[in-house]
């Protein structure tokens, strides 16, 4: 086993688990695919650190953040759905992408590429994926009272907004190291699908949370390993790693 | 404020994107009473409550008697079948302890194997009474409660009445209460206030339901549905 794929290895590990247990919440809140637009809209960012040659996460992540702004401005300005809008922010992130990704490393853009990842990079991950993870489990019972009710929770004396804005924070992270793994494409997945059938399987709050972390980083495991046996991209991969398992959970839907 | 005025409400004005919901509302809670806030659909009262706990702006004053522990609960909750929660992870995201969730649960008439019972499973009725019980717990003094029979049958609606009802003698609870049924106000409440935007009686059941304010209270109600077809 090469260090390199060691690297490879845990980085996924562990942003396939923290990615899982934040998606327990986007689901809960019916934002399951508000990562896609984010992980699309990264795509300028991810073709400024190819042609600069830095980190992809770090030139996602600014991307993220303006997504995010976006997204939160044109709910407040407009009242059309949240999902419209997403719409139209990811849309306008590709096409800017398209104008200047270079297209011989469209694929590691699209799909991502986790197998040059250094020692640096991968400390740097690990780092903020547990950081996330606390801040989640921190959040966690709160988020999940604003879900069921906005006004139980303000009665509470829960500021929503506050909470609100934390858990978007998260997200952005979450899509900004998802995309360095599975690429702009498919990081929505890596949230959404563990969520999906962490539920199908899960009787209560625990099952669910324990559930989606464990799959995402089983899934995650099963694709870096098949890419090392292989060599197609781990990308694609995990995300099909996760799809199997989601079918596997129909058939034992509780 | 007086020792037993739970609360007060004077010359109350809600208004909400541009459109009057409450207009100069007054009225008082003394302890132990029970308030049934009284209108047809869309009349403010679910507005009312929500002024009441401080989550709308508004004009005119509310006063509740200092340090009074106040709970409240909506009239639906449409998402809590998105996340797969235990009756227990209900409770418990109400800060509190094993101990205190199972004596709550037992005091409205429900075994402890309900706990681990996914709230989605539950019947309407039952979590009508699961309700009841997240309100009780961190021993409040007030309840406000929305509709709580909404989409229960008869059967059922009773029984939460009922828990209320007794909840109320042993807990020495105050309860404001919003409904549209009318049944609701003559069995269980001593007060009443009818709302349509503009505040129509304030006072016992008795005495301020009589037709003509009835008429008042509802008649626009008729109007508007036959302006809709």
């Amino acid at each position: 086993m090469s260090s390199q794929f060691l690297l490879s290895l845990i980085v996924g590990i562990f942003v396939g688990g923290a990615a899982g247990y934040l998606g327990t919440l986007m689901l809960s809140k019916r934002m399951a695919l508000v990562a896609g637009p984010l992980g699309h809209l990264t795509l300028p960012g991810i073709a400024l650190a190819l042609i600069y040659s830095f980190d992809i996460s770090l030139g996602a992540f600014p991307f993220v953040i303006l997504g995010i702004v976006f997204i939160w401005l044109f709910e407040i300005r407009t009242k059309l759905p949240m999902e419209a809008l997403t719409a139209v922010v990811f849309a306008s992130g590709v096409a800017v992408a398209f104008l200047f990704l270079p297209i011989g490393q469209a694929e590691a853009a699209l799909v991502g590429d986790i197998s040059k990842v250094n020692f640096w990079e991968s400390a740097v991950s690990v780092a903020l994926t547990v950081f996330v993870f606390l801040i989640i489990t921190k959040i966690y019972p709160k988020m999940v009272l604003i879900i069921i009710s906005e006004d139980l929770a303000k009665s509470q004396g829960v500021n929503v907004k506050k909470y609100n804005l934390v858990y978007l924070l998260l997200i952005a992270v979450i899509v900004a190291l998802g995309v360095k793994i599975v690429g702009a494409l498919l990081t929505a997945a890596l949230a959404a699908i563990p969520a999906c059938s962490a539920r199908n399987l899960s009787r209560n709050m625990f099952q669910y949370a324990f559930g989606a972390i464990t799959i995402g980083i089983i899934s995650s495991a099963l694709g870096i390993f098949t890419f090392e046996l292989t060599g197609f991209p781990a990308g694609p991969l995990i995300i099909l790693a996760n799809a199997v398992i989601f079918l596997i959970s129909i058939i034992f839907k509780r | 404020m007086q020792s037993d005025l739970i609360l007060k409400v004077t010359d109350l004005d809600v208004e909400l994107e541009g459109e009057k919901i409450i207009n100069n509302l007054s009225f008082e809670v003394k302890r132990g009473d029970i308030l049934t806030i009284l209108g047809p659909n869309g009349a403010g009262k679910t507005v009312l409550l929500k002024t009441l706990l401080g989550l709308l702006p508004h004009g005119g004053e509310i006063k509740w008697k200092k340090n009074i522990k106040i709970s409240y609960v909506p009239q639906r909750l449409p998402f809590i079948k998105d996340a797969p929660l235990s009756v227990k992870d209900f409770l418990k995201l109400k800060k509190s302890f094993d101990k205190e969730i199972k004596e709550t649960l037992n005091s409205i008439g429900f075994k402890e194997s309900l706990l681990e019972k996914k709230v989605g499973d539950l019947s309407s009725g039952q979590f009508q009474r699961i309700l009841v019980a997240w309100s009780l717990i961190g021993n409040p003094q007030v309840l406000l409660f929305d509709e709580p029979t909404t989409g229960i049958d008869i059967e059922g609606e009773e029984t939460v009445y009922r828990l209320l009802a007794r909840l109320k003698r042993e807990r020495e609870l105050t309860i404001l209460l919003v409904t549209h049924d009318l049944s609701v106000v003559y069995t269980f409440s001593n007060y009443v206030i009818c709302l349509n935007k503009q505040p129509i009686c304030y006072g016992f059941p008795q005495e301020v339901l009589t037709p003509e304010n009835l008429q008042k209270l509802y008649g626009e109600e008729v109007k508007y549905y036959r302006h809709k077809h």
